[in-house]
C-alpha cells in the first residue's frame, strides 16, 4: 500500500537522523575508557604511566602494586587486626573533623564497600593507591601519609584489613556508602547534606547562618586542598552516563587526566550502592515514572484502536 | 438592533447571537479538504495538538519555575522533579514536546516542498509556515535558556555572540540584547517573558494566519490536481461521495487526523517515558558555570544543520551564509520557477533536487554535532557549500522544467 510505503521513508529518514545526533555523535565525542569490574590491580595506573613516558613513575608503580599483590595472599589474623586499627581511629573518627585539607572518612563500612587489594595499597602508600601521586612530590605529604610510617610491617597490614573486611562489613544503606565514600569532599544538596554530613534544622535563623557559615569554612578547606570545590553531586546522575560514572569512580584519572579527585577504591557491590544513591537522589521519579508509564501508552493504544474504527466508519463509501 | 426571537434550545439561543451553525458549516462540515491525501496531511493538526500540549504542560511548570539565577537550576530539577506531584511528567512531556515538534514541523515542511504546496496562489501558505518554523525556533532557544544549565548557559553565549557581527564588533548590540556583559539574571528574565509571552502570542497569531492562508486556494492534494471545489462540494452534499473529489474537514478529514494523532501520541509518550535522555541533554544537568566551558557546545538537533553552515567557515563568511541559511527557505516560491503543481516524482530534475536537499540536510545535521576535527570538517563544509549549490540550482532546474 502507497500510505504505509510513503510511512516507511518518513521512518527510514527519522532513524537515521536519531541515530546521526544520539549513538554516532556521543561514540565520537566521548573518548572510550574500558572499566576494569572495579578490582585494583595498578594495571590501569601502570599504563598510564608508561603512555606519559615516566621511566621512574613506572618503575614505582610496578614495584608498588608488586608489593600490595604480595600483601594480599598473605593471611591476614582479625584478632590481631584490631589492634592496629585502633591507629586508624585516631584520625577517622566519623566526626566532621578536617585534617589537612579534608575530612577523615568513616570506616564504619569500609569492609563491604572497598575493595580489600586497594585498602591494603591505601594503607601502604595513600597517594599511589588513590592514584594522585602525582600532586605530591613526597607521596607521605598527602594527609594520610603518615601512616607510611606508622603501619610499615606487611602482615600488619594484612591484618587490618583482614579485620575491615570481616568486622566492618555490616548492612550498608545507600546513603551510608555515599555519606562514607564521597560526602565528606562532594555536598549532595537535594539530599540536604554537606561536606559536614546532614544539615540540621535549626528553630532560630542565627543557628542557621552559623551552621551555614561552618559547612562555607570547611568547603573552602576542601577547595584549598582540591583545587577547586568538588561538584555537588545532586544532578550527577543525569549529568554523566552511566559508563562514564563507572569508569571515572573505577580511576578518575582515566576519564579526567590529571584530576586531584583521588580513586576512593569502591569495590563493585560499593560503587552498586553509591550509583543506587545518586539516581535515588539524582532521578526521584524513576519508580513513578515506571508505574505509570505502561498505562499511559495502553490507553493510547486502546485510543488509537478506535480513531481508527471510526475512520474506518467515516470514509465509508468514500473510495 | 437584530430582532430576537424567543430561543428553545441553547443550541438556538447561542445560534441567535453567535451564528454558531453558520460558524459550524464553515470552519467543520463544509470547510472542504481534498480526498486525494495521505497521512503526511495530518501533520499539520498534529503540530497544532502538540502546540497544545506544550502549552498546558507549559502552564503547569511555570506555576513553579523561578526566573532567576540563583533558583532556576534548582527549581527545575529539584522543585518540579522531586516535590511537586507529577511534576516529572510536566516536565518531561515538555521537553519531548519541544523537541517532537520540531520533527513534525520538519516532515511537514518537507511534504510541502515534495508535493509543490508553495506555487501559485499557496505563497502565503508557505510564508506564515515559515514564519511559524522562525517563531518555534525563537520559542525553543529561550525556552533552552530556562533550566540555566551549562548548555543554557553556553548556548545563550554563542547564540547572543552571533550578534556581534563577526569583524563588524558590534558588541554595544550584544550587551544591549543581553542586559549584562555575560548572561546573567537579566538575560534570564527577558528569556523568560519572550517564552512565556511574547513569542507564544506571536506563535498563536501566526496559527491563525497560517490557517487563514490555506481557505481561498485550499489545501493541496496528493497529484496536484487542479479542479472545481464548488462542484465537488455540491456532489458531495447531494450524497455521491464517492464521485466527489472532496470530503468535509468534519467529521471525515478529523476521523483520519485523530487516527494518525493516536500513532503519533503512542511514540510520544513512549519518549515521555522511556527515552527522554535524547531531548534533555545531560551537559544541561550541570548548573550553569561561566568559569567552566563544556568540552563541545552543541545546539539542540534542530538548529545542527544551520549550525554547521556557520562553522566551517571563517568568522565573516560563516556569518554571511549562516544568515542566508536561516532565511533561505522563505524564497523556495519564488525560486522555483516551475508552473507545475505535481509531487517531485514527476517533477524532472526537482526529484533529485528534492532528495539531495534531504540528504544534505541530514549530512549537515550530523556533522553540526560532531567535533570539529578532520574529516568531519572535510565533510561539514562540503555538505554546507552542497546546501547553497542546490539554491542555486533551483531557479535553473525549475526553468528548464517540462510543463506537465
Amino acid at each position: 500500500m502507497k500510505e504505509l510505503k510513503i510511512f516507511g521513508v518518513v521512518a527510514a529518514f527519522t532513524l537515521l537522523l536519531y541515530w546521526g545526533v544520539e549513538p554516532f555523535a556521543h561514540s565520537q565525542m566521548h573518548a572510550h575508557v574500558e572499566g576494569h569490574n572495579f578490582t585494583y590491580d595498578g594495571t590501569a595506573d601502570i599504563a598510564e604511566a608508561t603512555k606519559a613516558e615516566k621511566k621512574d613513575v613506572v618503575t614505582a608503580k610496578k614495584a608498588f602494586w608488586a608489593d600490595v599483590a604480595k600483601v594480599g595472599k598473605m593471611k591476614g589474623d582479625v584478632a590481631a587486626g584490631e589492634a592496629g586499627f585502633a591507629t586508624c581511629m585516631g584520625c577517622h573518627t566519623g566526626m566532621p573533623i578536617n585534617m589537612g585539607g579534608v575530612i577523615a572518612p568513616a570506616l564504619d563500612h569500609a569492609g563491604a564497600i572497598y575493595d580489600k587489594n586497594y585498602l591494603i595499597a591505601l594503607i601502604k602508600d595513600p597517594a599511589m593507591a588513590s592514584n594522585v601521586d602525582h600532586k605530591y612530590a613526597d607521596t607521605s605529604t598527602h594527609p594520610m601519609g603518615s601512616i607510611k610510617m606508622m603501619m610499615t610491617d606487611d602482615q600488619q597490614i594484612a591484618d587490618v584489613v583482614a579485620y575491615m573486611m570481616a568486622k566492618k562489613a555490616g548492612e550498608v544503606t545507600t546513603k551510608e556508602a555515599f555519606a562514607e565514600a564521597c560526602g565528606r569532599c562532594h555536598a549532595m544538596r537535594y539530599a540536604k547534606t554537606s561536606q559536614l554530613g546532614d544539615i540540621p534544622k535549626f528553630k532560630y535563623e542565627k543557628d542557621t547562618l552559623s551552621y551555614k557559615v561552618k559547612i562555607l569554612e570547611e568547603q573552602d578547606l576542601v577547595k584549598a586542598y582540591m583545587g577547586k570545590l568538588p561538584p555537588d553531586l545532586s544532578m550527577i546522575n543525569r549529568a554523566r552516563s552511566h559508563h562514564f560514572m563507572e569508569t571515572f569512580v573505577e580511576n578518575p584519572q582515566s576519564q579526567l587526566a590529571g584530576t586531584s579527585m583521588p580513586r576512593v577504591g569502591l569495590s563493585k557491590a560499593g560503587y552498586a550502592k553509591v550509583e543506587k544513591y545518586m539516581e535515588e537522589i539524582g532521578d526521584p521519579s524513576k519508580p513513578a515514572r515506571e508505574e505509570l508509564g505502561p498505562k499511559v501508552i495502553l490507553f493510547f493504544i486502546v485510543f488509537t484502536f478506535l480513531a481508527f474504527l471510526w475512520k474506518k466508519a467515516m470514509w465509508k463509501g468514500h473510495h | 438592533m437584530a430582532k430576537f426571537e424567543k430561543a428553545n434550545s441553547i443550541g438556538e439561543w447561542l445560534d441567535q447571537r453567535l451564528a454558531v451553525e453558520t460558524l459550524k458549516k464553515v470552519m467543520q462540515t463544509e470547510y472542504w479538504i481534498p480526498k486525494d491525501i495521505n497521512f503526511l496531511w495530518a501533520m499539520g493538526m498534529v503540530l497544532a495538538a502538540t502546540f497544545g500540549i506544550l502549552t498546558i504542560s507549559g502552564i503547569f511548570l511555570l506555576m513553579y519555575y523561578k526566573p532567576d539565577t540563583a533558583l532556576a537550576f534548582d527549581s527545575v530539577n529539584y522543585t518540579i522533579m522531586t516535590e511537586v506531584g507529577y511534576g516529572w511528567l510536566w516536565r518531561h512531556v515538555h521537553g519531548i514536546g519541544a523537541s517532537l515538534v520540531f520533527l513534525i514541523i520538519y516532515i511537514h515542511m518537507l511534504t510541502g516542498i515534495y508535493y509543490g504546496s508553495y506555487k501559485k496562489g499557496r505563497e502565503l501558505i508557505w510564508l506564515s509556515g515559515m514564519g511559524l518554523f522562525v517563531a518555534f525556533s525563537a520559542e525553543a532557544f529561550s525556552g533552552y535558556m530556562l533550566p540555566w544549565g551549562q548548555m543554557s548557559y553556553w548556548a545563550g553565549m554563542v547564540i547572543t555572540n552571533l550578534f556581534s557581527g563577526g569583524s563588524l564588533e558590534a558588541y554595544g548590540l550584544v550587551e544591549w540584547i543581553r542586559g549584562d556583559y555575560v548572561p546573567g539574571d537579566a538575560f534570564l528574565t527577558r528569556f523568560f517573558m519572550l517564552h512565556v509571552f511574547l513569542l507564544p502570542l506571536v506563535i498563536i497569531g501566526l496559527i491563525v494566519l497560517h490557517f487563514g492562508t490555506l481557505r481561498i486556494p485550499h489545501v493541496n492534494n496528493q497529484e496536484g490536481e487542479e479542479f472545481d471545489y464548488g462542484e465537488h462540494a455540491e456532489l458531495y452534499k447531494a450524497g455521491k461521495v464517492k464521485e466527489s473529489k472532496v470530503i468535509p474537514f468534519s467529521p471525515v478529514f478529523l476521523s483520519k487526523d485523530v487516527f494518525v494523532m493516536g500513532v503519533y501520541f503512542i511514540l510520544f509518550f513512549y519518549l515521555v517515558f522511556y527515552h527522554f535522555n535524547f531531548a534533555m541533554d545531560p551537559v544541561n544537568f550541570d548548573p550553569a558555570d561561566g568559569l567552566k566551558t563544556p568540552a563541545h557546545i552543541y545546539p539542540e538537533w534542530y538548529f545542527l544543520w544551520s549550525y554547521e553552515i556557520l562553522r566551517p567557515f571563517s568568522k565573516d563568511l560563516g556569518l554571511v551564509a549562516f544568515a542566508i541559511a536561516q532565511v533561505i527557505f522563505f524564497a523556495l516560491p519564488f525560486l522555483d520557477r516551475s508552473p507545475n503543481v505535481a509531487p517531485a516524482s514527476r517533477r524532472g530534475l526537482f526529484k533529485y533536487w528534492f532528495w539531495l536537499m534531504v540528504v544534505d540536510l541530514i549530512v549537515l545535521t550530523f556533522m553540526g554535532k560532531l567535533p570539529p576535527e578532520g574529516i568531519w570538517n572535510v565533510i561539514g563544509l562540503v555538505a554546507a557549500l552542497a546546501f547553497f549549490a542546490l539554491w542555486i540550482a533551483l531557479p535553473i532546474i525549475t526553468k528548464l522544467e517540462k510543463k506537465l
